[in-house]
């Protein structure tokens, strides 16, 4: 793989050439180890209680709730059956819980207390699964933030 | 009961999770593997073993981790750290800032620019390179993302190579994920008494 194959770097549509892509081709091993992440986020051999589709959505409705457009549909293109979720404005009764919990790390951080991780378990959701749902939106947040980092300084727009 | 820091500063706190953390003495081989492989491979944390329990995230965060705050060359490592901080701010991960603005008085064996900043946060008094360096970590923390052409072009007047902005964006970024880790899962505690 080369680093142009990366989710972040295909979603930039970074140029070939040109000092930007010196730099970014100066930290090949940091885009590797990024797409490293994804895999280990969204298809990990362990999922516990959210399943590769369920994954999908939720990355798909965090790209979309922070404008990456693009990245939110390589994300939804996964999610099977589970794609309505990828729409922000959905939810689904079961999951309720877990979607409000989502969307307030995703994007109120600052405003997350003890209680909201007492009500997940006492949804009975276990604590392996609680640190699971924080990698995946917590590696989302970084991987929009770098591809929107990244496409300022090329100068394109979302 | 501990007492929970609201407050920002450089005095680092001790982090209890609001999860119960991966036991050592119970933890499977990959779990064991990935553990040895985090920043400080002196004593595993209650947050490293926290993240433990989702192993293959944590396996692979760790090296990512090290290779944007520490790898040679671009922004200095002080700068890096400011990065760090400035998310951290945004995102008011006590404990996160608390680490990264000691580590920044460190490199630069001076507290001016983190006492300001946690004096006057955004209005705080700071030269213009460090200046964009800040505004441009803090806005980018926020959600969705807000740093645009006017952040950049601050960065660019300021004298930033593109190799060093694009350090930046990576240790900027690299703490809307560690702060979603650190603020969410536990909070920051005063010190136990040695």
């Amino acid at each position: 793989m080369t680093q142009f194959e990366t989710t972040v770097l295909s979603k930039v549509g970074l140029l070939p050439q040109g000092s930007l892509a010196d730099a970014v081709a100066g930290r090949r091993n940091i885009f590797g180890m990024s797409q490293s992440a994804e895999e280990a986020v969204l298809r990990p051999k362990d999922y516990g209680a959210f399943a590769h589709d369920l994954r999908a959505a939720f990355a798909a409705r965090a790209a979309r709730q922070a404008g990456q457009g693009a990245l939110a549909d390589h994300y939804a293109a996964d999610a099977g059956d589970k794609v309505p979720l990828a729409d922000p404005d959905n939810s689904e009764a079961d999951l309720e819980h877990i979607l409000s919990f989502v969307d307030k790390v995703a994007n109120r951080t600052r405003d997350i207390v003890a209680e909201d991780v007492e009500e997940l378990q006492a949804a009975g959701v276990s604590d392996a699964d609680i640190v699971r749902l924080c990698e995946l939106v917590a590696f989302l947040a970084y991987q929009c933030r770098v591809i929107a980092g990244i496409r300022l300084m090329q100068g394109t727009t979302p | 009961m501990s007492h929970v820091i609201h407050k920002f500063t450089r005095n680092v706190p001790d982090w209890q999770p609001r999860v119960t953390p991966v036991k050592l003495e119970e933890a499977t081989p990959e779990q064991r593997a990935a553990l040895q492989v985090t920043p400080s491979n002196t004593k595993v944390s209650d947050y490293v073993l926290t993240l433990a329990h989702d192993v293959e995230s944590l396996a692979v965060r760790s090296p990512l981790f090290n290779a944007i705050m520490y790898d040679p060359g671009g922004l200095s490592r002080a700068e890096r750290e400011l990065g760090a901080l400035g998310a951290s701010m945004v995102n008011r991960c006590i404990y996160c800032a608390a680490v990264h603005a000691d580590r920044h008085a460190k490199l630069e064996k001076g507290t001016t620019v983190t006492d300001e900043l946690f004096a006057k946060g955004e209005n705080a008094d700071l030269n213009d390179r460090d200046r964009a360096i800040f505004e441009f970590a803090r806005k980018s923390a926020e959600a969705p993302a807000a740093a645009g052409p006017k952040e950049m072009a601050a960065l660019r007047n300021a004298g930033l190579s593109d190799a060093e902005i694009l350090d930046l964006i990576l240790s900027s970024a690299l703490f809307g994920w560690a702060n979603r880790l650190m603020h969410v899962l536990g909070d920051p505690v005063r010190k136990a008494p040695a």
